[in-house]
């Protein structure tokens, strides 16, 4: 039997299972990495500001991707309640994407200018005291803590080396633009501007 | 659409690996033995393994899928730049799914889009309707039963901070609104603030130190009465609130109160003329003018 080498041979067997299941991600990604589709941005699409990025790290680091996704599917209940589904061209600039597998909550991909930044703050809080039947975490320490600036240019510059476009004042800015800042703040500034640029009717 | 490079990748991959898949289906069949008392040969602490075929159903389920394979790949999309035989697409499937909605359901919306208002208000089919669509669009704010919470209106009190009438109501909806209290307390100080507090409160017939309110009435005159008018009762032209029914959007105590004036309110009803179709703001509308008449 052949399979005697393969078997009484770890390194042979470790490449060769390697080369069996990449031909999934080699068919399914590799392509992906060089399609028009998935690398253009959509007209209008920039790149987070100072305040929005940070508010981005914090909408990772509280877990919320956990609960909410960001991806809205082509399937009728989900434009009826989200609106236009999600294109590949919103998230060319997003390192990493927060598509996120599970919905707790809501999909939040074009939640930007549903809500008003105080029913943010209001629900950031305390979430059932706008929604009673709620059972999302409070988050009230996003209210005392201030942004950490020192490192926003640096966070900058390395997407730039992945790809989006800042320049080089929003680089030197970014400390600047977040100073004083509570997290709240960024955090609101981040929810109000996810999927504004594409507009359906339902 | 990608390059046809990359199609011709996606196409050999995928021919390249089920043809090898099939191959060692195929190669490492032992066909038409039965069971055995042979063993493979491997021993571990005694433990014999038996070298025996793929039972027959099982090499049978590995055809099909591979045949299914086959079978999916010429008629959905999937070998590269090839649309499969079906003509099948997520986008085509999503808008087949709505038109179908649209045709079942867009008749009736725009029968009601017709009709005035009042008249939907009246019609438990459409009513229904809009409570869904209430649930959907505005109850995270003024709850799932219109009554509201600190800071966002209760829509079920017929007390209105922009008009009730029809028109205004859907006006709040297409067009949003934006509460413009400016904050006081620079302009009068901690004494005119408690001042003004005293007089705001004493118009809903609150009791308070009758000092301070005759002093605070002075600058309300001064600054307040436009918005809010000289007996309180506000002005839906500016979304100035009326003072003196008791009502309070951020609470009525003294506190509260006197936060609003030295801080200002900014209140914010979003736009939804991006968001919604103007046959289901009508019915919106209709159903958030239900909820405080059919309390009457």
């Amino acid at each position: 039997m052949k399979h005697d080498v393969v078997e009484k041979n770890v390194g042979l067997m470790m490449i060769l299972i390697v080369v069996a299941i990449s031909f999934g991600a080699l068919v399914e990604l590799v392509p992906l990495f060089f399609d028009k589709q998935t690398n253009e941005p959509i007209a209008g699409l920039k790149p987070h500001t100072a305040l929005q990025l940070e508010g981005r790290d914090i909408y990772i680091r509280e877990g919320c991707t956990v609960c909410h996704s960001q991806m809205i599917r082509p399937l009728r209940a989900e434009t009826e309640r989200y609106g236009h589904y999600s294109v590949a061209g919103e998230h060319v600039y997003e390192h990493p994407f927060l598509w996120g597998s599970k919905r707790t909550g809501p999909d939040l991909a074009r939640v930007g200018a549903r809500y008003s930044d105080d029913w943010h703050r209001a629900h950031l809080y305390n979430p059932r005291d706008v929604v009673p039947e709620s059972n999302m975490p409070s988050f009230p320490w996003l209210f005392d803590n201030e942004i950490d600036g020192t490192k926003t240019g640096r966070k900058m510059a390395g997407l730039r080396m992945v790809g989006v476009p800042y320049t080089d004042e929003d680089i030197a800015g970014a400390e600047a633009a977040v100073s004083g800042k509570k997290e709240i703040d960024a955090v609101v500034a981040y929810l109000q501007q996810l999927g504004l640029l594409i507009k359906a009717k339902r | 659409m990608m390059s046809s490079f990359w199609s011709a990748w996606i196409i050999v991959l995928t021919v390249v690996s089920l043809a090898g898949i099939l191959w060692i289906l195929l190669a490492n069949r032992t066909a038409g033995e039965q069971e055995t008392d042979r063993t493979t040969g491997h021993a571990a602490d005694g433990i014999e393994e038996y070298d025996n075929p793929l039972p027959y159903w099982w090499f049978l389920m590995f055809l099909f899928t591979i045949i299914f394979g086959v079978g999916y790949l010429i008629a959905y999309p999937g070998m590269g730049n090839f649309k499969g035989l079906l003509g099948w697409t997520q986008i085509g499937q999503w808008e087949k799914e709505v038109a179908a909605a649209d045709e079942r359901f867009s008749g009736e919306r725009f029968a009601y889009l017709a009709m005035p208002i009042e008249e939907v208000a009246a019609v438990p089919a459409a009513m229904k309707m809009g409570q869904r669509m209430f649930a959907n669009n505005c109850a995270s704010c003024h709850g799932a039963d219109g009554k509201g919470s600190y800071g966002f209106p209760n829509l079920t009190d017929n007390d209105w901070l922009y008009g009730g009438e029809p028109d205004a109501i859907v006006a709040t909806l297409v067009h949003g609104r934006k509460a413009a209290m400016p904050a006081w307390g620079d302009v009068l100080g901690d004494e005119g603030v408690r001042n003004v507090t005293a007089y705001t409160l004493s118009l809903s017939g609150r009791n308070v130190d009758a000092e301070h309110a005759a002093a605070g009435k002075t600058q309300y005159d001064m600054f307040c009465v436009a918005c809010h008018m000289p007996s309180g009762e506000g002005n839906p032209l500016f979304g100035a609130p009326n003072l003196a029914n008791g009502i309070w959007l951020y609470g009525g105590d003294s506190m509260q109160v006197s936060h609003s004036i030295r801080a200002g309110r900014n209140g914010e009803m979003p736009a939804f003329a991006d968001l919604i179709s103007e046959d289901k703001i009508h019915i919106i509308s209709a159903y958030v003018y239900s909820l405080s008449r059919s309390t009457d």
